[in-house]
Parts: structure tokens; C-alpha cells; sequence
């Protein structure tokens, strides 16, 4: 009935939001250099072994900063009551969905995706492997967004959820690792990645035509 | 006869059970219906199933109108001005008065620029009653309205009530304790009691 | 005419089944045999499998706990796609039993996930060394035990039953279209990155006597799941409606 209005509208309130508290937007940000100090840490400097990990722990990173801004992508709206003004008067709540993942996206995953050339840089990914992990980056943490949505949606009123969020989402997402990290790896060893980065877009456009429908439905049904 | 919403045989469930027996209600335009009845009888869950949040179990609804709900939550995020909060109602839209005009009649006057976080619990309120000034929503739906209002506030509610009637929108609402004041022959009441409904609404004339 | 009443009495039986004192009955009835079937299938089963077929020319006697390990993998996809099917219908059309069915199947579910994960670990140990390796299956069953934990924590998060397991159903759906992309992906991660090893599924021919204890166990699985699934969606009816009328009626019957 209103349009792509009430969606932009949400996707302004979101970002306004977002940059009030920048330092807790900016959380999983700090929580991705984190994991890239704390691992060489752990394993020891030598470059071959980080660049062999490079592409999983990039990755890894990734999905621990989406999942950390996960408890905050449905809950505090449930919490004051703007959660349920989505659905008054509405059939679907598809579009202000997309806007609230996208949000998401640009909090969590586009300064991951700016900060990637430095990370790797870190862990020794050899430099013709970087192209392909950005791109791989591009297109997978969209997908992360959308799923970390469809967990977040779905123990959005339980209690004890981040523990059950992180049980929910780690199935969905294996597959994203797999192929991601694997079209890394191909290009650091010099191989053709297009076979995993086609499979990983697949799997993104898989996301994006059925996780909003089910986020929809656990939303509502969360309300009651 | 304009009808702003209807509901045939509604129905829902809480824990398996039935929270009342299907409903048949018709709102029309410059009309007021009042659900009252004791705490946790079922009245919120009425007007959140006739907002369309919660979907039901059997029946149907229509909107032939927008809706905007005002419920137990203020519905505003606290670190926002009171100002960015109703822009953001009144983006939804449809457009209704503007925003300096909005806070003026709930009287919150001046304190456009307050993050919302710092009200009382009487201004949140007021400022949840601002958002349906601030959009162009024939249907009202509104529970408990006169909930951490004083004196003064409560009857404001029943101005801006008054006002929307005359100017051809419907009310629902929910009231436990204060009635509000409007034209008797605006009204119609519906009694919910522990499960049974008393009173449906048909349409008159 | 005669698909007419054919169709009707489908119907009425459908929704006979539906009501919960009839199924309370029904599984009362019938899962006791479904026991007995089990028990017997079982031990027919393990019988040849341990005495009849002989050592496998490779790994010896090891081998033999394949009969429990594969039937077991194929039942926990299969009771999936019970589940998932249940879930659909039970968001779709919203009848209570096929919630409780759903449920119910979660844990069975996992409960046989587990026992191919740790035969398939037990399996591993004279031909690896290792309790534990990253191969296809096994890390496959990893994921799927993960989801089926998952659908029956977040039923039991939830107060409200019918609406805990309404949201379970959708969660039960997200994995139903994952788990074939899930299998294809841990394939091709596996044969990307390790040299062929001696694959858990042995050798593609199987040898004909191996066919037999197979196809016994396969139908012990299939028994125990029924049973099982009857007496847990029994026991969780009888559960929501312990403040019911007929419930009273049941147990005092029970007791007379």
C-alpha cells in the first residue's frame, strides 16, 4: 500500500542510527583485525602457513564480525515496539527485510570488504589471490547478511539466543565458506577460481530469493 | 456508509486455546469502537490482529484504509530527537501535518530537539500519539491511550479522538479504565470477558 | 462413484487420524509392534552381518560396523525428509498433529546422526589411526547433527508449543534446501583438498552376500523410526493436553 517509502525511510533511520553509535557499529570492524593479529599469534609468523590460511581466516573473520551485529539487527526494535509497526497495515514486509539486511551489509560487511587488502597483506595471501578474494568477499557477504537475518529472525524472542544464533547460522552458512574460500585458494595457487566464485553467486542468489520470505514469517510469528 | 476495515469470523490462538470466539467487526468512518474489559482479557491481542501484526488463525480482514497503531511501546527509538522520530513516521507516510505542528498538539512543544531517550514515560506517550498526527491514517488503532497521561494529556486524547472522528476517520481502542469522551452516538462498545465477547459490531443503518 | 467414496472415507480417516485422542489409540496400537518388527529385523540382521557374511578383503572384520553406519546415515537423511514434509504441511495447513510429529522427528533424527557419526568414528580408527577425519560423509552428518540440534533447541526455547515448533518448521524448510547444497559443497571441498583415501563407502561393487544384513538393518532402521516417532508424538500429545478432558478419560482408563 505505501511503496518503497516506508523502506527508504527505514533504510535512512538505520544508517542515522548506525552513525549515532558509530563505536558500536564499528565493533565488528575491530573485532575482524582481532582475528587476524590473534591468529599468527596463535600459530607462529611463518608466511607459508599464514598464506596457506589466509583465505579461511579472512573469511572466518568476516563471519564473527557479521554475527556479532546480528543480536542487534532485530532485537532492539522488537524491544521498543517499531518492530511490530512494520507489519500495521501491511502485506508484506519484504522491502523494509531487504533494507534492514542491507543496512546490515554496509555495517558489517563493506569495511570488511575496504579493510581486506590490509588483512591480507598480514597473513602473506600471495598479491594476484587478493582480486579474488575481494570479489569473493563482494559476493559472499551479502549472503551472510541474509542468513545471519534468517537466524536472528528466528530466535528473535527465545532466550539464551546468541547461542542458539550461532547453532542455527553455522549449517547455512558452510556451504558460503566453502565455496569462497575455495575460489581463494584456487587464485592463490595460480588456478581458475570461476568455477567456486559461479557456485558462490548461485548460493548468494539463492539467499536473496528465499531467506526475506522466511524471515518475514519468523518475524511475524515471533511477534505473537 | 464508508467502512474502514472490516473482520469476519476472527479468530486466534494463545497456547493452543482460543483467546475469544470469532468476531465479526466493522469499522466505519466517524465512528469509535471500544474494546474494554480486565487486564490480559485479550483486548490488546484484538487490536494487534485488526493492525495486522499478528495474523490470525481463521477469518478475514481488510484494511480499506491505511492504519496506524499506537500500543503498549511508544515505538521510537531513543536515540533519535523526538523531531527525526516523527520524520521518519511521516516518510512512511501518507503525509499528514507537519512536524512542529504534530509536537504542538500533543504538547511537546520545544522539545523537537530532546533525544527521545530522555522523555518521561507521559511524553513518550505523548510522542506515540504524535506519530498519527504526523501521517494521514484514516484508521486509528489504540490501546490503552490514556495509559501514564495526566489530567490534562487524557483530555487532549479526547480532543485529537474527537477531531479525527469529525474529520471522517475511525477509531478503535482499548480502554480498562478511563472511557473516552465522545458523542454516544458515535460509540460502539464491545465487552470482552474472560474469553467470551459481548457485543459484536454490525453495521447500523 | 467408487473414487468418490474411496476419497471420502481418505478424508475421514485423515481427520480422524488428526484428533488427538485417535492417534493417542492408534499409537498405543500399533507402535508396540513396531518394536517387536524392530527387535527381530535387528537381530536377524547384526546376526548376518556378524556370522554369515564373510570378512571384507581390505579391513577384515572391521568392516562389518558398515551395516550399522550406512543404514543409519541413510535413515537420518531420510527422517529429514519426513520432517520437512511435516513442517510444510504443518505451516501450510496448520494441524497440530503434524507440529508434533515434526518435533518428534527432530530428535530421533539426531539420535541416529550420532550413532552414524561415532561408528563411522569407530570404523575410521583401525584403517586411520585417528578418532576423527574430515571425510565427505562424516563431516556431512557433523552438519546435519548441527541442524537437528538446532531445530530442537529452538522448539524448546519457546513456551508456546504450537508456536515454538511453527517457527522450528520454518528453520526445518532453510535446512531442507540447504542440506543437498550442504552435501554437494563438503564433496567437492573434499576431493579438492585431500588425496583419494580409502573411501568410508568402500568399494563401489558390492560383493552380493554383502546385500542381505543391509537390507534387514535398512528395514530395522526404518521400524525403529516409526516406533520411535509414534511413541515420542504420543507422549508429547499427551504432554499439551494433560489439562484436557480426554486425557483424564485415557489415564483412567489405563488405571481401571
Amino acid at each position: 500500500m505505501i511503496g518503497t517509502g516506508s523502506a527508504s525511510a527505514l533504510f535512512r533511520r538505520d544508517m542515522k542510527l548506525a552513525f549515532r553509535r558509530l563505536g558500536e557499529s564499528l565493533l565488528p570492524l575491530f573485532f575482524l583485525f582481532t582475528v587476524i593479529v590473534l591468529i599468527p599469534l596463535g600459530v607462529g609468523p611463518g608466511p607459508n602457513l599464514l598464506a596457506r590460511m589466509a583465505p579461511g581466516m579472512v573469511w572466518v573473520a568476516a563471519l564473527l564480525a557479521s554475527l556479532l551485529a546480528l543480536e542487534h539487527l532485530f532485537r532492539p526494535d522488537l524491544e521498543d515496539g517499531t518492530l511490530e509497526q512494520w507489519f500495521v497495515g501491511e502485506r508484506s514486509v519484504y522491502r523494509r527485510v531487504l533494507a534492514r539486511l542491507f543496512s546490515h551489509w554496509l555495517i558489517t560487511g563493506l569495511p570488511v570488504i575496504l579493510f581486506s587488502p590490509l588483512a591480507a597483506e598480514m597473513l602473506h595471501l600471495p598479491r594476484h589471490a587478493l582480486g579474488t578474494l575481494i570479489i569473493s568477499l563482494l559476493i559472499g557477504t551479502p549472503a551472510l547478511s541474509l542468513l545471519g537475518g534468517l537466524a536472528a529472525s528466528l530466535t528473535l524472542s527465545t532466550r539464551g539466543a546468541s547461542v542458539l544464533l550461532s547453532i542455527l547460522i553455522f549449517p547455512l552458512i558452510v556451504p558460503l565458506v566453502i565455496f569462497a574460500t575455495g575460489a581463494v585458494s584456487m587464485a592463490a595457487d595460480s588456478l581458475d577460481p570461476s568455477a567456486h566464485l559461479g557456485l558462490l553467486a548461485a548460493f548468494t542468489i539463492l539467499s536473496l530469493t528465499l531467506a526475506p520470505i522466511g524471515i518475514a514469517a519468523a518475524l511475524r510469528m515471533n511477534l505473537e | 456508509m464508508n467502512r474502514l476495515l472490516e473482520a469476519h469470523q476472527l479468530e486466534f490462538h494463545r497456547y493452543g486455546n482460543p483467546v475469544f470466539q470469532p468476531l465479526d467487526i466493522a469499522l466505519q468512518a466517524g465512528r469509535a469502537i471500544v474494546l474494554t474489559g480486565p487486564n490480559g482479557v485479550g483486548k490488546t491481542t484484538l487490536l494487534r490482529l485488526l493492525a495486522g501484526i499478528l495474523a490470525p488463525v481463521n477469518g478475514t480482514l481488510h484494511h480499506h484504509a491505511p492504519a496506524s497503531f499506537v500500543g503498549h511501546l511508544p515505538a521510537v527509538k531513543g536515540d533519535l530527537t523526538c523531531r527525526e522520530n516523527l520524520d521518519y513516521e511521516r516518510r512512511v507516510g501518507p503525509p499528514g501535518l507537519d512536524l512542529a505542528e504534530a509536537l504542538a498538539q500533543v504538547g511537546l512543544a520545544g522539545l523537537g530537539s530532546r533525544p527521545s531517550r530522555a522523555l518521561s514515560a507521559g511524553q513518550k506517550r505523548r510522542l506515540g500519539l504524535a506519530r498519527l498526527l504526523v501521517r494521514k491514517t484514516p484508521v486509528w488503532l489504540l490501546d490503552e491511550p490514556y495509559a501514564s497521561l495526566d489530567d490534562a494529556g487524557c483530555a487532549g486524547v479526547d480532543a485529537l479522538i474527537n477531531q479525527h472522528l469529525s474529520d471522517g476517520g475511525g477509531v478503535v481502542l482499548a480502554t480498562h479504565q478511563r472511557h473516552p469522551r465522545v458523542a454516544p452516538e458515535l460509540l460502539d462498545n464491545i465487552v470482552l470477558e474472560a474469553g467470551i465477547v459481548d457485543g459484536g459490531v454490525e453495521e447500523t443503518q | 462413484m467408487i473414487v468418490e467414496n474411496i476419497w471420502k472415507t481418505l478424508k475421514l480417516w485423515f481427520h480422524k487420524l488428526g484428533s488427538a485422542p485417535s492417534f493417542y489409540n492408534f499409537s498405543k496400537a500399533v507402535a508396540p509392534w513396531l518394536w517387536v518388527g524392530f527387535a527381530v529385523t535387528t537381530a536377524y540382521g547384526i546376526y548376518l552381518a556378524l556370522y554369515v557374511v564373510p570378512p571384507d578383503y581390505q579391513q577384515g572384520d572391521s568392516a562389518r560396523i558398515l551395516y550399522i553406519h550406512v543404514p543409519a546415515a541413510w535413515q537420518a537423511m531420510f527422517i529429514y525428509g519426513v520432517m520437512a514434509i511435516l513442517a510444510a504441511i504443518a505451516l501450510i495447513w496448520r494441524i497440530r498433529l503434524t507440529e508434533i510429529l515434526a518435533m518428534s522427528c527432530a530428535p530421533i533424527g539426531a539420535a541416529l546422526t550420532l550413532v552414524c557419526l561415532a561408528t563411522g568414528s569407530l570404523w575410521g580408527k583401525p584403517m586411520w589411526g585417528t578418532w576423527w577425519e574430515w571425510d565427505a560423509r562424516l563431516t556431512s552428518m557433523l552438519v546435519l547433527l548441527f541442524i537437528y540440534i538446532g531445530i530442537m533447541g529452538l522448539y524448546a526455547a519457546f513456551d508456546d508449543r504450537r508456536k515454538g515448533a511453527r517457527i522450528a518448521s520454518v528453520l526445518i524448510l532453510a535446512g531442507a534446501v540447504n542440506i543437498p547444497i550442504i552435501h554437494f559443497s563438503v564433496e567437492w571441498w573434499n576431493t579438492l583438498h585431500q588425496p583419494a583415501t580409502i573411501k568410508l563407502t568402500g568399494e563401489s561393487s558390492m560383493d552380493p552376500s554383502m546385500l542381505p544384513p543391509l537390507i534387514w538393518m535398512v528395514i530395522s532402521t526404518k521400524l525403529f523410526f516409526g516406533a520411535a516417532l509414534l511413541d515420542r508424538a504420543r507422549n508429547e500429545l499427551l504432554d499439551q493436553d494433560r489439562s484436557k478432558r480426554w486425557v483424564a478419560r485415557q489415564v483412567l482408563q489405563a488405571e481401571r
